[in-house]
């Protein structure tokens, strides 16, 4: 019995990083191709208010989605056209932009503020929902939650396997090398913007309508997410999965947050909400402790097959940031 | 495929690159373009593949007038071209790389491109890991791949620039064969170069290049005189070794040895003593660059201990090294040196720390000028260091050396340099060397090796000779040395003196 409300707790902690993962994903496609979009936290707002608006007025869940997808993807063309083709600072245009999104989400939000709305239903999956343990954890989930994990193979697939995914890695690394081997630079660069843009404009309905669902303005409690998606694709180092992982912990940390409240009555209920900050902040350091100069010095005293092991292993886990992130491609 | 340009004319700002050049190069042979640094090759050869559009002029392919707007455009007409600075992904690994920009289906059929990749690699007898980084290979060895991609790509004209800076005697002559493979195939190859040997032995003919001028051309044999005057329309002048007697030992190393990525060095001991010069000799890869990089504090030994002067500095890091007085001037000068989107008058100001916490730009701009002129710097202070030719990128990191540097670190200093610009670079490290600084240089040029240094010590493949002076060695015994042969005199000799 307690195992199954453990587990119920954990198929939630998945369904909670579902928006963080659709945030993350898209930034990183984002910041592959060089282009920092950091209007995130006020875009999530914005789409999730965007997408429930739209849901209640039609009763479709699916247009209340589509609807977010195409806020976050006209913000981010916005900022594509203010940095790209206007050459504008990418991280100034990106914190006017997400203060703008925030303070509109809550000025026209408030026709829709508190009422009740449609809401995404679980959707199970016939046969492997029965499988034990499994099946509660992953089959018995909504649809997003689905996709959810669909998206993070798919875009790890397609970054790191497909053709036109090592052009996006060769935008982001060195524009003029991949200008030279074919890429329109600055083309592509607003596609992936926009796409990413979009795909991460798809977090704000998942809040508005499944994770929490319905539009309450200032207390929605999404305020300041979009900055936690944005450090987490930096500690994932551009990297899908490790991006999951950083999800699925904050997730898993929030959560242990809530459960652990009562049994620790001593400690002030506001320690445990904030704890999961830090406490993700230094997991991810120690991950991506590879990076660090001194640690490479310390290593070459390790007897050589050990270093080269561990060196081996710390490649595998350094993340170095797209090298012409937030630069401006010009043909010479 | 002949290629016949006419009266190409491109202008920077007040620099006329090219001032109307004309040219026919025909298939199946290797078009020599030579000329001194700034002379125009590159812009021209840019021009040519894509990169940047003349102001006027045509370019005629097989005999039908085109206009190549890119250089994606120009691979796709079979020209492909080598940059100075290779024009690749260096957190990629090789394999990556390799493919990227290649037309295809979706999701490339890798092992197919790295068993092609072998196949090609094999037949230069290039020895590259299609599983390794980009970043971990030297930049001879990114030549290399860039060449082996371009030829994957189907190029059928093939334009290196300076390909001959980067990589090693053997490397050379397996490349030089090669390329003679390729023009008696039917490709057309243009070999960019400043050096009057490599151009004499391997082109059928040679255009030079002056102030953006085609000055003249000649067919084998060639007049070595008469090159070397239509290149500078003057006569040269040598400074050799100055025997400034040595002083005090400003670096030692004691039993030193080092571990990289595919090598171990084993218990390197030696001196570099005030006003001595010191080269380091080998193929690329051989071990120099790691044994440098000890030297400056960017690699660890795993045992043995360097001194700097009186303090042992084992462990310590660079910026330590730095303080005692240590400069490090890196191959890839762009990458590591000097900072790319600076102008030169900015990097002035970064590496005298100009004028506290706010920056003096007057004092700034005056330092830089007057430095600019010292140094002979082709530029102003406002220009960005990118627009500097490789010359003048050299020029620039040895005037943004501090007046009082005890030990100045170099690899291939004067690397894709003409003959006078090498003189001057010489002349001023000659200098710091009688002010009593000691120098430890890489260079593949074994002439450089054996003008320039007081003592030399030879790698192969991570065995190190003890220093040998540098009057006892001949080109033909450093160049055994350095191909492996006559290590056993060696040491039998070094017993005999120990
Ligand atoms: N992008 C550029 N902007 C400004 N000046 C340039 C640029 N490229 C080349 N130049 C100038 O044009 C001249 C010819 O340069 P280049 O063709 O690189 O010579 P070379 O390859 O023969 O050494 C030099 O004076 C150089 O400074
Ligand atoms: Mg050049």
């Amino acid at each position: 019995m307690t195992l199954e409300i453990a587990l119920v707790g954990l198929a939630g902690v998945l369904t909670s990083a579902a928006p963080i993962l659709f945030g993350v994903i898209g930034e990183t496609i984002s910041e592959r191709a060089g282009v920092t979009n950091l209007s995130m936290n006020g875009k999530i707002l914005l789409c999730a208010m965007g997408g429930f608006a739209v849901a209640l007025a039609t009763r479709s869940i699916l247009l209340g989605f589509l609807a977010g997808a195409a806020i976050g993807g006209l913000v981010a063309l916005l900022l594509a056209f203010a940095s790209i083709t206007l050459r504008q600072s990418q991280v100034a245009v990106g914190f006017v932009l997400t203060l703008l999104c925030r303070d509109l989400s809550y000025f026209l939000g408030n026709p829709v503020m508190g009422t009740t709305g449609p809401s995404l239903s679980m959707l199970s999956i016939p046969f492997f929902q029965d499988i034990p343990v499994l099946g509660l954890l992953f089959f018995r989930q909504d649809v997003m939650t689905y996709l959810s994990f669909i998206l993070v193979a798919a875009a790890w697939v397609f970054i790191f396997r497909t053709r036109p995914g090592l052009m996006l890695r060769g935008i982001g690394e060195r524009p003029a090398a991949a200008y030279v081997r074919g890429a329109n630079v600055n083309r592509l660069r607003y596609l992936y913007t926009v796409a990413g843009g979009a795909i991460a404009g798809l977090a704000g309905p998942i809040y508005s309508l499944s994770v929490k669902a319905g539009w309450k303005g200032t207390i929605s409690g999404l305020d300041g997410i979009g900055w936690i998606v944005l450090a987490i694709t930096i500690f994932g180092g551009w990297n899908p999965f490790r991006a999951a992982f950083g999800a699925y912990l904050f997730s898993l940390l929030q959560w242990l947050g809530l459960v652990l409240q009562p049994a620790l009555p001593g400690v002030p209920s506001q320690v445990l909400q904030v704890a999961p900050f830090p406490l993700m902040i230094l997991t991810l350091l120690f991950v991506n402790i590879g990076n660090a100069e001194w640690v490479e010095r310390s290593l070459s005293r390790l007897p050589e097959p050990v270093r080269r092991r561990v060196a081996r292993a710390l490649r595998a886990l350094k993340a170095t940031p797209p090298a012409a992130l937030g630069t401006p491609f010009t043909k010479e | 495929m002949q290629i016949e340009l006419r009266d190409i004319r491109k202008t920077f700002g007040s620099v006329r690159a090219n001032a109307g050049i004309s040219l026919l190069i025909p298939p199946a042979s290797i078009q020599g373009i030579l000329g001194e640094n700034g002379a125009g090759k590159s812009t021209l050869m840019k021009i040519l593949s894509g990169f940047i559009l003349p102001d006027s002029g045509d370019i005629i392919m097989d005999g039908s007038r085109v206009v190549i707007h890119s250089p994606a455009d120009a691979i796709r007409r079979g020209v492909g071209m080598l940059h100075q600075d290779p024009l690749d992904f260096p957190p990629l690994k090789i394999l990556d790389d390799f493919i990227l920009g290649r037309r295809g289906a979706v999701f490339p059929d890798r092992r197919k491109a790295a068993r092609e990749f072998r196949q090609l690699a094999a037949q230069f007898d290039f020895d590259l890991d299609s599983e390794a980084y980009v970043d971990t290979l030297t930049v001879g060895e990114r030549q290399q791949l860039e060449i082996l991609r371009l030829l994957w790509f189907g190029a059928g004209v093939l334009i290196l620039d300076e390909p001959t800076t980067g990589i090693s005697q053997p490397q050379k002559e397996k490349l030089f064969a090669t390329l003679r493979k390729l023009a008696d195939q039917g490709m057309t190859i243009i070999f960019v170069s400043h050096k009057l040997e490599d151009v004499e032995l391997l082109c059928s003919r040679v255009a030079v290049f002056r102030q953006g001028e085609l000055v003249g051309s000649a067919e084998p044999p060639y007049e070595t005189k008469s090159l070397v005057r239509m290149m500078f329309s003057r006569d040269l002048a040598f400074t050799g070794r100055t025997s400034v007697p040595p002083g005090g030992p400003i670096l030692s190393l004691r039993g030193v040895s080092l571990e990289a990525l595919r090598l171990q060095i084993r218990d390197v001991s030696f001196e570099a003593r005030a006003g001595e010069v010191i080269g380091l000799a080998g193929m690329e890869g051989s071990g120099q660059s790691v044994l440098l990089s000890a030297c400056a504090g960017l690699a660890q030994p795993v045992s043995g201990r360097v001194r700097l002067g009186e303090n042992d500095v084992t462990g310590l890091s660079y910026h330590a090294f730095m303080k005692r007085g240590v400069a490090y001037l890196p191959a890839a000068r762009l990458e590591q040196g000097l900072v790319a989107g600076l102008s030169l008058a900015d990097h002035f100001i970064l590496s005298e720390g100009v004028g506290g916490i706010f920056i003096d730009r007057g004092r700034a701009q005056d330092l830089a000028s007057d430095r600019i002129r010292t140094y002979n710097i082709k530029g102003a202070p406002s220009h960005q260091v990118e627009s500097l030719s490789g010359g003048n990128q050299q020029r620039m990191l040895l005037a943004l050396l501090k007046e009082s540097l005890s030990l100045i670190l170099l690899e291939h200093p004067t690397r894709g340099l003409d003959i006078e610009s090498t003189l001057y670079i010489w002349s001023k490290l000659r200098e710091r060397c009688a002010q009593g600084a000691a120098i430890v240089f890489i260079s593949a040029d074994l002439d450089e090796v054996l003008q320039y240094s007081d003592r030399v010590l030879v790698f192969f493949s991570g065995r190190v000779s003890p220093p040998l002076p540098a009057e006892g060695l001949s080109v033909e015994k450093l160049g055994g040395l350095i191909g492996g042969k006559g290590w056993d005199v060696l040491a039998s000799a070094a017993v005999a003196h120990g």
